[in-house]
């Protein structure tokens, strides 16, 4: 039976149809989740995509931390269930405290968008195990609050625990500490990730096919789990 | 009815990219001798009720758990008659 990952639509959100299209590609069933809704529907794992969910108001994210979903996914996720949360879906993980830190805007105060190239770390988590460390791959990054800040004490914390999960490679683009384009948790089963894989899996529409590997990665996961 | 300002500020170690911008449009519009800005925001909340100590307290889990971050921000409440 293919797996099944669910992705959560917000009001505002974006990239739902394209994580979803991601994960088809790869073989599993993508069962889209309303942000009202509690049920996660017996899902395998969880994607939070890009956008602006509830229109970035107040902060971005700490509106959608706190709708009826996000009550089930985080305490899935303290169970283990595996979740990545792509550059919205980051800025909602952080503010639910499932990864430490927070994203600011951009220190050029500039929207980014352009293809990225970043350099994978660690391989060590849900979504990215079909990785090598040191692997660069370029995917779309598109944000305006996504310089990624932690205090030094975490920051080395992460860095010691192999928790960066990728770099940023040939220019910081938006001030992150330590060019961090991508963190997770200590039992790696969250994942955020500023930068968008679900927009490089086809050659058609992306700069490459490097993004199909963090699905393709949650697929190996979920067999052995 | 009472009134619960809470202002919340960027903490003083995070950069605040649109003070920065702020200020340069300061400078470049002849304001002299401004030497820095941070920009931040300001919640105005009314309340049912007294303005008594019951509400500072409610209205500090409210800057708590929602109005700011406590990662990048710091809040300032207090309760107006």
């Amino acid at each position: 039976m293919a797996a099944r990952v669910g992705v959560v639509t917000f009001p505002g959100s974006l990239d739902d149809r394209d994580a979803s299209r991601a994960l088809r590609l790869v073989g599993a069933e993508a069962v889209a989740l309303w942000h009202k809704d509690r049920d996660l529907h017996g899902v395998d794992a969880v994607v939070l995509p890009g956008g602006f969910s509830y229109g970035d108001y107040l902060r971005c994210g700490a509106i959608s931390r706190f709708s009826p979903v996000m009550g089930s996914v985080v305490e899935a996720a303290a169970a283990g269930l595996p979740v990545l949360g792509i550059c919205n879906g980051f800025q909602i993980l952080c503010e639910s405290h499932l990864l430490p830190g927070a994203l600011t805007r951009n220190d050029t105060l500039h929207f980014v968008c352009r293809d990225q190239r970043l350099r994978v770390e660690s391989t060590g988590t849900a979504w990215t195990s079909d990785f090598t460390v040191g692997d660069e791959i370029v995917v779309p990054l598109k944000n305006g609050e996504g310089g990624y800040v932690a205090d030094e004490r975490t920051l080395d914390e992460l860095e010691a625990q192999g928790r960066v999960v990728a770099r940023y490679v040939g220019g910081n683009p938006n001030g992150s500490r330590r060019d961090i384009a991508g963190i997770a948790n200590a039992a790696g089963n969250v994942v955020g990730l500023m930068p968008h894989p679900e927009h490089a899996v086809e050659s058609l529409t992306g700069p490459s096919t490097d993004g199909l590997a963090f699905f393709t990665s949650i697929l190996a996961t979920l067999v052995g789990m | 009815m009472a009134r619960v300002v809470v202002d919340v500020m960027l903490k003083p170690e995070i950069l605040d990219p649109q003070g920065k911008a702020v200020h340069g449009a300061l400078d470049r519009l002849g304001f002299a001798g401004v030497t820095g800005v941070r920009q931040g925001k300001r919640f105005e909340i009314e309340v049912d009720g007294p303005a008594d100590d019951d509400l500072a307290a409610r209205a500090d889990q409210m800057a708590q758990t929602l109005l700011a971050n406590l990662v990048i921000e710091d809040y300032a409440v207090r309760v107006e008659a």
